[in-house]
């Protein structure tokens, strides 16, 4: 129906109809790209220059606490000051140890499982999919709040297991606490990467995996040897998402944090920020911590694309 | 489902007509029949394992079913996964009795938050990735690259940020709050640039411009339809991160009548201890907020399984 129109169109001169377009062109995509662009300073460019901005005043009571709070120019003193914090520090140290102890956990367990399930011997493919996906379902809180009840004494299945077996492993010790975190991430996260672990697996060409069962390869040596090989790109750039991911952490450690109370408030990065700003009022400190976990968590991210980018190409 | 064991099937009747093949063909077929007993032992072992993994990942959710129909007294006295009295109809009406029903208020809150805002902030973001796409105009790379930019830094480290500039102009502690953050999605807008690059041919928009519609009526007859598996996939993302965004709820909201189920279960969890009747509303709470979260991802997979693939190779 179209084609017959473009002819008359097509016989005016290129050159006015290419002007035309081209204004036309640009006040459309002005049209489409100002909501987003409008919200875009609004919620993030200008946050982050008035964080800057906050981030070189101290808020201080005058005189004996009388006459309201008075703002003092501190320079960079809040990130020295930031910088200097032991608990600022701390709460890096505890996201490197949650990595080190989850990654491997997680990363190991998804992969594991994708290879199971890709693997000929597995029969219900789509329930297993369906049941390790389900978590990832459940909202980061409510799946906090859940584990959490989980690991109360007297409500939970767990702790009663583990009392007639013996054990006293209390689920909000001061060392339990740790992986009680680590847990409630992982039941999120495991299916969810195992899913994109399985999805890699499917699109490696069949004849591949012929071509190592016809050289005498068993389902280990193609497991190993082929089929991780090749979703290698995949796992990094999970790895790399996770760690990204990580430094965010908030949910569950400040939900078990409520039963668990010597994790701190200030356990997580994000943790320390809340509590810097809600419990100690130092709106100052806080901004300036955002934007030094703002630059981590940039940086990372840069690092991440870029490494995409590089596997995509090649 | 069979993809590995097709190729073999297939090969059967080929052998049959070429000998050389044949032998080949033969001789990892003549494998398995040797290995058969193994075969079943390494079956079982690769089942038990997806099993227990499952048993993992679908305890907690059973649980929470079995939970939700007891009462206060049954929720400690009680094996935790024996059913004891059915009290799931007095649980759901207590939950909507309590505090004059504050709890279907953050129902109400939460379908404002999740659906209404990521429709909003899809709309939004499929409207610039489009016109990145499909538009020329000056410097638009770099106007790209600010957007690539907003990818990297996450929204958590511009939540305080934004709490302290909501603050100076009275917008925190309003629905506003929380909404206008959720509309701002850039790696929305990557994606959405990336479909309309797939979805959207280019002859198709000339055709649509030759038979005289306007840039707006043919984004909204024409590309929008075409990017309509897109659109679902973005809305998905957005989905899932405003129905996970407790972090910047708990910042910004104070009064309750505002929140959303995740924040008001966090603060009935606080409560607890002081009120052990609101154990058992805790419970039936995230029951409710969890079961339509679970239905609209079953019914919905096919584009959780796009969105995932989509994510992966960003």
């Amino acid at each position: 129906m179209a084609v017959p129109l473009t002819t008359p169109a097509k016989s005016r001169t290129p050159a006015a109809r290419a002007g035309g377009n081209r204004r036309n062109e640009r006040g459309a995509a002005a049209l489409f790209m100002v909501p987003f662009f409008v919200l875009f300073a609004l919620v993030t460019l200008a946050p982050i220059g008035y964080a800057a901005y906050m981030s070189l005043y101290r808020e201080q009571s005058s005189g004996l606490g009388f006459g309201g709070t008075e703002r003092l120019f501190v320079g960079l003193g809040n990130f020295t000051e930031t910088l200097a914090d032991e608990r600022f520090l701390a709460s890096f140290g505890h996201i490197a140890l949650y990595c080190a102890v989850y990654i491997p956990v997680m990363i190991g367990a998804a992969l594991g499982l994708a290879l199971l399930v890709d693997s000929a011997l597995t029969r219900a493919k789509r329930f297993f999919q369906i049941a390790y996906y389900l978590p990832h379902a459940v909202p980061g809180l409510i799946a906090s709040l859940i584990w959490l009840y989980l690991y109360t004494p007297g409500l939970s299945p767990l702790t009663d297991t583990l009392a007639t077996l013996g054990s006293d492993w209390n689920f909000f010790g001061k060392d339990e606490a740790f992986f009680s975190i680590v847990n409630v991430s992982a039941w999120q996260w495991i299916g969810y990467n195992m899913i994109i672990f399985y999805a890699g697996l499917q699109a490696i060409p069949r004849e591949t995996l012929e071509a190592a069962t016809v050289d005498g390869a068993g389902a280990w040596r193609t497991a190993l040897q082929v089929k991780i090989p090749m979703i290698r790109s995949t796992v990094v750039l999970t790895l790399l998402f996770t760690i990204v991911g990580a430094i965010q952490l908030f949910d569950a450690p400040k939900l078990i944090q409520l039963r668990a109370a010597e994790l701190g408030t200030d356990w997580s990065p994000t943790m320390y920020i809340f509590a810097q700003a809600f419990e100690n009022r130092d709106y100052g400190q806080a901004a300036a911590a955002s934007l030094l976990l703002a630059v981590v968590a940039g940086v990372l991210s840069y690092v991440v694309t870029k490494l995409g980018n590089r596997w995509k190409a090649a | 489902m069979s993809t590995h064991t097709t190729p073999r099937a297939a090969r059967t009747p080929q052998a049959a007509e070429i000998p050389a093949a044949r032998k080949r063909a033969y001789a990892p077929a003549r494998g398995q029949r040797a290995r058969r007993p193994r075969q079943f032992t390494s079956k079982a072992a690769v089942h038990a394992v997806l099993v227990v993994f499952a048993l993992y990942t679908l305890m907690p959710l059973t649980w929470l079913v079995i939970a939700s129909t007891k009462n206060y007294r049954d929720l400690f006295a009680t094996n935790p996964f024996a059913l004891g009295d059915l009290n799931l109809v007095a649980n759901l009406q207590a939950l909507f009795a309590y505090n004059d029903g504050i709890y279907a208020r953050w129902l109400g809150n939460t379908v404002l938050y999740t659906v209404v805002g990521s429709l909003l902030s899809t709309l939004i973001s499929v409207a610039c990735g489009y016109a990145f796409d499909k538009y020329r105009f000056r410097g638009k790379e770099k106007l790209f690259g600010l957007i690539l930019v907003g990818i990297l830094v996450p929204a958590t480290v511009t939540t305080l940020p934004l709490y302290l500039l909501f603050s100076e102009v009275g917008l925190t502690n309003t629905y506003w709050a929380v909404l206008v953050p959720s509309l701002v999605n850039p790696f929305g807008v990557y994606l959405a640039r990336v479909f309309s690059e797939g979805y959207v041919p280019g002859e198709v928009l000339e055709a649509a411009r030759m038979d005289g519609a306007g840039e707006l009526r043919t984004f909204r007859s024409v590309s929008l339809p075409m990017l309509a598996p897109g659109f679902m996939t973005i809305f998905l993302f957005s989905f899932t991160a405003s129905w996970n965004n407790f972090y910047g709820a708990l910042m910004m909201l104070s009064d309750e009548q505002l929140y959303p189920v995740n924040l008001g279960l966090y603060a009935w969890m606080k409560n607890v201890y002081q009120q052990p009747e609101l154990y058992p509303l805790v419970i039936i709470g995230a029951l409710v907020a969890v079961v339509p979260l679970i239905l609209a991802f079953l019914g919905l997979q096919r584009f959780w399984r796009s969105g995932l693939t989509a994510g992966a190779v960003k």
